[in-house]
């Protein structure tokens, strides 16, 4: 039975909730030691995105003691890194973000002798386009950006990110995230580009298209979509699966595809920031999520996709068939993970951005 | 009073934590921003100082100075606002029985207690097409209205936000009023029209003037109000400089921006100086 409790549950990108995490402070100090590493690990995790008993498991299993501090976005994971590691052992950012931070020396390649689960990952997780050859990650859980809807409120078949882009059915009931990246990566699929794409041409149109739908945008959702729909604010909002599976569970009305054109297909993952006082407990704790037990009981509480074969193996098919955490298989084909594009690009997208909000 | 020269010890005693702290968070942290705005990008996590100006010339693209205008004028109607409400507030304040005065204070500064974040959200909860407002108006068969999501919802959170630094210094002004002025005007045959214009208006100007600066300013750099009571067009330049110390990873355009706002900032002080000199006679 999953443990999930719908008021506290799978938002790991809440904003409130990441008001936690400038709450806890570091304390803790860089120690090298000589030898044996102490029995201690720092994980800088999302809030609600672990299991109820795996930190406690792990400590009884190695006697290693885990502290869990929490952000709230990426950008705060990355700004936290940036001037240096103030102590942390293993991170969890996502595919872009890792890969940046790979290109900017910021996570240790990891040594896959010490991680001999990583055999349960199923096999398109085991090579990762950000990451080649997985030498410094391995995927935690998965997910996908799409479309949340209540179900009386619209016609027909919702399908296509059109209903968010271009048709005007819906004008004033519909939200985007205010995420560069995110609508811009959408629209791409939307009009049949790669979402990593770097044209200037097409990044020009992709630019016309969302001026000219932004007519019928009520607001770019700030990490508050699945509010926005549920309270009836919205009928259509471009989400995280995880955040409209949640209010799915308390609202029959509301339900979640991913567009046939294809979406966003992130990765959080497991990583080791360079300058980790302990590596060794670090590869322990890797090794130990990815053990299946482990992961079944991380995907039960927080109602991600995991990317571990062996423990799908475990769960339910309430789980397994849910099509807002699994898509059908011809969709996920479409999905494409974020690349990390370089800096230029990121300049000329936020510049977009800007237009596109300012239009 | 001694001149400090004869003093040292007291002076040192006294100047050195101010100075200390100006020093430590504010002149120090300012300098880099300043040295940053002035640097290129060398790789994802490192700037170089060379003493550019291409992010000072990117901020004078078009696009940048629309929205610094936008954040402008949302800015002056949100402090027109204040000032149209706060006013009475302050004057109210001031003329009730003095037992109450303590009581209404703490309620204009209530509001502080609770973080700027969470009454945002609780505005939201008031005002969204099926808040609590539209609830009540449903009973008496009005509405629903749609009142959050554009730039009248971001003028109205920020006027929310910052009425208690209007009502502050105008109510220590009020305060001081000498009311037999008031009396002089009316005894002689002025109106209470006249009074208020010709007599109260420019006597509490001084505390006008400093509250229109402390809600001018931090409603020109706000981000967090734009961006959750605005609707598809509200960006102001906060959002914009925010944009560059996170997402967009470009710390010195962002601190570009930031002294282009300050400018504005300096220009509006200007302003008042200007003012001040022109209100001969009364101590701004």
């Amino acid at each position: 039975m999953p443990v999930y409790c719908p008021g506290f549950s799978a938002r790991r990108r809440s904003l409130l909730k990441g008001l936690g995490a400038l709450g806890v402070g570091l304390s803790f100090m860089s120690r090298h030691s000589l030898s044996a590493e102490e029995k201690k690990l720092n994980f800088y995790n999302w809030d609600t995105y672990i299991g109820d008993t795996t930190l406690a498991d792990f400590e009884k299993a190695t006697g290693i003691a885990v502290k869990m501090d929490l952000f709230a976005d990426n950008d705060e994971l990355f700004a936290k890194l940036k001037a240096g590691n103030p102590g942390y052992d293993v991170i969890v950012p996502t595919n872009d973000n890792l890969e940046r931070m790979i290109k900017a020396n910021m996570v240790m390649p990891l040594d896959m002798a010490k991680l001999p689960n990583f055999k349960n990952l199923d096999a398109v997780f085991q090579d990762a386009a950000f990451d080649p050859g997985r030498k410094h990650s391995v995927p935690y859980l998965w997910g996908t950006v799409g479309i949340g809807f209540r179900k009386s409120k619209v016609e027909g078949t919702i399908d296509s990110w059109k209903v968010l882009f271009e048709d005007p059915k819906y004008a004033g009931r519909l939200a985007l995230l205010d995420d560069a990246k995110i609508v811009i990566g959408s629209a791409l699929k939307y009009i049949g580009q790669s979402l990593n794409s770097t044209d200037p041409a097409v990044l020009k149109k992709v630019e016309e298209l969302l001026i000219a739908g932004k007519k019928n945008v009520k607001v770019f959702a700030k990490d508050n979509g699945q509010d926005l729909l549920a309270s009836g604010d919205v009928d259509l909002t471009m989400e995280y699966n995880g955040d409209i599976l949640q209010v799915m569970t308390e609202d029959d009305d509301l339900s979640y595809v991913v567009p046939t054109e294809g979406a966003e297909m992130w990765q959080d993952c497991l990583a080791i920031p360079t300058g980790a006082p302990r590596p060794e407990n670090a590869h322990a704790f890797i090794n130990f999520i990815m053990d299946p037990q482990t992961e079944a009981g991380i995907a039960k509480t927080v109602q991600y996709a995991t990317p571990n074969a062996e423990a799908k193996k475990l769960m339910d098919k309430t789980y397994l068939e849910n099509p807002a955490i699994f898509p059908p298989a011809e969709v996920v084909a479409k999905c494409e993970p974020a690349l990390y594009l370089g800096e230029d690009v990121t300049k000329s997208r936020d510049e977009v951005w800007t237009r596109v909000k300012a239009a | 009073m001694d001149s400090w020269r004869g003093n040292l010890r007291v002076f040192w005693t006294l100047f050195t934590p101010g100075t200390f702290w100006l020093l430590i968070f504010f002149i120090i942290p300012l300098a880099w921003m300043f040295g940053i705005s002035f640097s290129e990008k060398t790789s994802i996590t490192e700037t170089e100082f060379t003493g550019t100006l291409a992010n000072y010339i990117r901020s004078f693209d078009a696009i940048y100075l629309q929205i610094i205008w936008k954040s402008i004028w949302i800015s002056v109607l949100a402090t027109v606002f204040c000032l149209l409400l706060a006013y009475p507030i302050a004057f109210g304040i001031c003329f009730v029985p003095v037992r109450w005065k303590p009581l209404l204070l703490l309620l204009v500064i209530l509001p502080f207690w609770i973080n700027l974040l969470i009454r945002t959200y609780a505005l939201i909860a008031v005002f969204r097409s099926q808040g609590y407002l539209n609830l009540v108006l449903g009973w008496v068969g009005l509405g629903p209205f749609e009142m959050l999501y554009n730039d009248g919802a971001v003028i109205m959170g920020l006027v929310y936000v910052y009425m208690p630094f209007m009502v502050l210094p105008l109510y220590a002004t009020i305060e001081r009023l000498d009311r037999s002025y008031l009396e002089a005007s009316l005894d002689l045959g002025g109106s209470q029209f006249q009074t208020f214009w010709k007599v109260t208006l420019p006597l509490t100007m001084p505390g006008i003037i400093t509250g229109i600066i402390l809600v001018f300013i931090p409603c020109l750099g706000s981000f967090l109000t734009p961006d959750m009571l605005g609707g598809a067009n509200a960006i102001m330049i906060g959002n914009v400089i925010e944009r560059q110390f996170k997402s967009a990873n470009d710390w010195p355009f962002g601190s570009a921006l930031s002294f282009l706002l300050m400018y504005v900032t300096f220009a509006a002080l200007a302003l008042r100086a200007y003012l001040a000199a022109r209100s001969k006679g009364v101590d701004v």
